[in-house]
């Protein structure tokens, strides 16, 4: 077994050369656990044209990126980047590797834990660094990988004490980012990619997207609703309310799956984590894994018919009532007090 | 013609769980639980059923489960699997992503010549999404996850329409792939009422040795042959007949562990309650613009 290092690995990930947010948040995590660790934090940058994003990271604390740049790079696609990925791993042997639990990140991480053979936590909700004891057996500053399963109906506290390297998933805004007082200098180490023929195994013929216009995590109002509204038709109470406070609209996953409001505006443990100034959940039951998305925000208002919903404990102020009375109340009782 | 193999799993069902089904300390009473075919391997089969129905082909449907999950390959028969599997061993128990797509991957080598593997993009209890990346990697094989549609198969290579983030990318793979497949992607198809008929008295070793269990009268040997006879025998793989490294099975082939499971405490928070009324709703607008939360 491969000796353990003290390395934070964060794996970039990025767009058509743009950056994912969660990978910075992860890089402000992997900051804090390296240190924990008196250890060096080093982002893997993939990709082409890429460079200013290898540079941006040192402003989130990285001591070192690793970057493979080549043409053939330059879309996302299992086979080549996990292959680096795993050769990068093989050589160095990073205590700790971190990707966001993207589209990308949950295409790319089982890949590269199954071939390096390591262990790999999914959707983490928090990570810590401790000594643990573990069936009489003693480890130090190992990974503690937490996360809600079975529905979110438990919270469990996952290890990989007996690898070298331990991997997790982390959705975006679990973390938050910060840039650091004193950044590094740039200290970029290029990787050479070489083509292999298993590369083309797999060939992108179109691409098609749109940048979402929905930045919830920047929003500082949101209303958000929920199957408690019952149609789609009803949702528009939310943009009406939302309108008027000139906040951000959002959903929860039952709203989203049920077709009320589109999968970009999703606040929840599968969707986006947020910390608004104020937070409005109408029709909104408060299951874990809603809240898992929006507890930390500042204040908290809840509308629903049911006065026994969960979601009433962690709100500072709670309506039970229909939201089909009370949103059009809020919203005339509010204009005329602006007047 | 192209053979297809399923991953499929039988799962509790986490949607519809109640304080019950939790216990004292925060264990979970699995045997309380409801046990459901995972949606998304049913939406991964029935993508698997219309390549047959397209090209022709068999269906194979496997799951690594305890004895009960035979529940769920006789759906896969009802919905018209031609050939099913159990994996089942003790030593598969506590089995984490690893140790999982290492008994998969290798039953699928020992199940033979296949073009597609097809699965749900996760489980609805672990929610990890890993094992059909790592059934993949460890077969050798490219993938493509998050997959909506297929558009097309011919010489040797399947067309896919998979889903991004904001949009979706067509890609072109060559055969042999691996598909994780999104519940959106297609509506399954119902049980054919004939399948069921037929198939509903589908058994693997352990149904058969339940029926026997305490009717000396029935002798295993003979139940086993005649349900071969008539088509009706569930085959159950153990770590023994696919030659499987100890080592790499269950909780000794799986690099994660659980340290602890705490049951989520419900914050019990004090809230000020707000009468639905126009007084009510009023003074929450003043506290709010007081505090320069609003306005």
């Amino acid at each position: 077994m491969a000796k353990q290092t003290n390395e934070v690995w964060v794996f970039i990930e990025q767009r058509n050369g743009k950056p994912a947010d969660v990978s910075y948040e992860l890089l402000s995590k992997g900051r804090k656990l390296a240190d924990n660790m008196n250890g060096v934090l080093k982002a893997v940058v993939i990709g082409s044209g890429v460079r200013e994003i290898a540079i941006e990271t040192f402003r989130f604390g990285v001591d070192e990126v690793l970057l493979a740049e080549h043409s053939d790079l330059k879309m996302y696609k299992t086979i080549p980047y996990s292959r680096i990925l795993n050769n990068l791993i093989k050589e160095h042997t990073p205590r700790i590797v971190l990707f966001g639990a993207s589209i990308i990140g949950r295409d790319l991480a089982p890949c590269v834990a199954s071939n390096t053979k390591s262990g790999l936590t999914a959707d983490c909700t928090d990570l810590q660094i401790s000594d643990v004891e573990y069936l009489k057996v003693k480890y130090e500053k190992l990974l503690l990988q937490i996360r809600p399963a079975f529905g979110g109906n438990i919270i469990a506290t996952i290890i990989t004490p007996d690898n070298p390297v331990q991997m997790a998933t982390v959705r975006e805004g679990v973390m938050e980012k910060h840039i650091v007082n004193n950044p590094k200098q740039p200290k970029i180490t290029e990787i050479p990619y070489v083509h292999d023929d298993s590369d083309s195994l797999i060939e992108i013929l179109e691409q098609h997207r749109e940048e979402s216009k929905v930045n919830l995590k920047a929003a500082p109002i949101i209303v958000a609703g929920g199957y408690g509204l019952g149609t789609k038709g009803n949702f528009k109470l939310i943009y009406d309310l939302a309108k008027v406070l000139g906040a951000e609209v959002a959903g929860s996953r039952a709203a989203v799956d049920a077709g009320f409001v589109t999968p970009d505006r999703q606040v929840g443990q599968t969707g986006v984590t947020v910390r608004p100034k104020l937070y409005i959940a109408v029709g909104i039951s408060g299951a874990i894994q809603h809240r898992a998305g929006m507890q930390e925000a500042n204040k908290i208002i809840s509308i629903n018919t049911d006065p026994n919903a969960p979601i009433f404990d962690i709100s500072h102020y709670a309506i039970a009532g229909d939201a089909k009375d009370v949103i059009p109340m809020f919203i005339e009782s509010y204009k005329n007090k602006l007047k | 013609m192209y053979n297809s193999i399923v991953l499929v799993k039988q799962v509790p069902d986490t949607a519809n769980i109640s304080g019950k089904v939790m216990k004292d300390d925060g264990t979970v009473n699995r045997s309380m639980l409801p046990a459901i075919f995972n949606f998304e391997d049913v939406v991964a089969l029935e993508l698997a059923l219309q390549v047959k129905d397209k090209f022709g082909g068999k269906v194979t449907a496997i799951t690594m489960g305890p004895p009960r999950a035979s529940d769920i390959l006789r759906e896969c028969l009802y919905m018209g699997a031609d050939e099913v599997y159990l994996i089942s061993d003790r030593k598969f128990a506590g089995a984490d992503t690893l140790a999982t797509s290492y008994v998969l991957s290798e039953t699928i080598k020992y199940i033979g010549k296949f073009d597609f593997v097809f699965g749900g993009r996760q489980a609805i209890d672990g929610d990890t999404a890993q094992v059909g990346p790592q059934t993949a990697e460890k077969l050798g094989i490219p993938q493509v996850t998050y997959v909506e549609k297929i558009l097309d198969v011919k010489a040797g290579k399947a067309k896919i329409r998979k889903k991004i983030e904001g949009g979706y990318e067509i890609v072109e793979s060559k055969l042999p792939v691996l598909l994780t497949v999104v519940k959106e992607a297609v509506d399954p198809r119902p049980f054919k009422a004939k399948k069921v008929m037929r198939y509903k008295n589908a058994k693997s070793l352990t149904d058969l040795e339940k029926i026997t269990e305490g009717n000396s009268l029935l002798y295993i040997d003979k139940l086993v042959f005649e349900y071969k006879e008539r088509n009706l025998f569930i085959p159950t793989l153990t770590m023994d007949d696919l030659k499987l490294d100890a080592e790499r099975c269950g909780v000794k082939g799986s690099p994660t562990k659980v340290y602890k499971v705490e049951s989520v405490v419900l914050a019990g928070g004090s809230h000020i309650k707000v009468e639905a009324n126009k007084d009510g709703i009023g003074t929450l607008i003043d506290n709010l613009l007081e505090d320069h939360i609003l306005g």
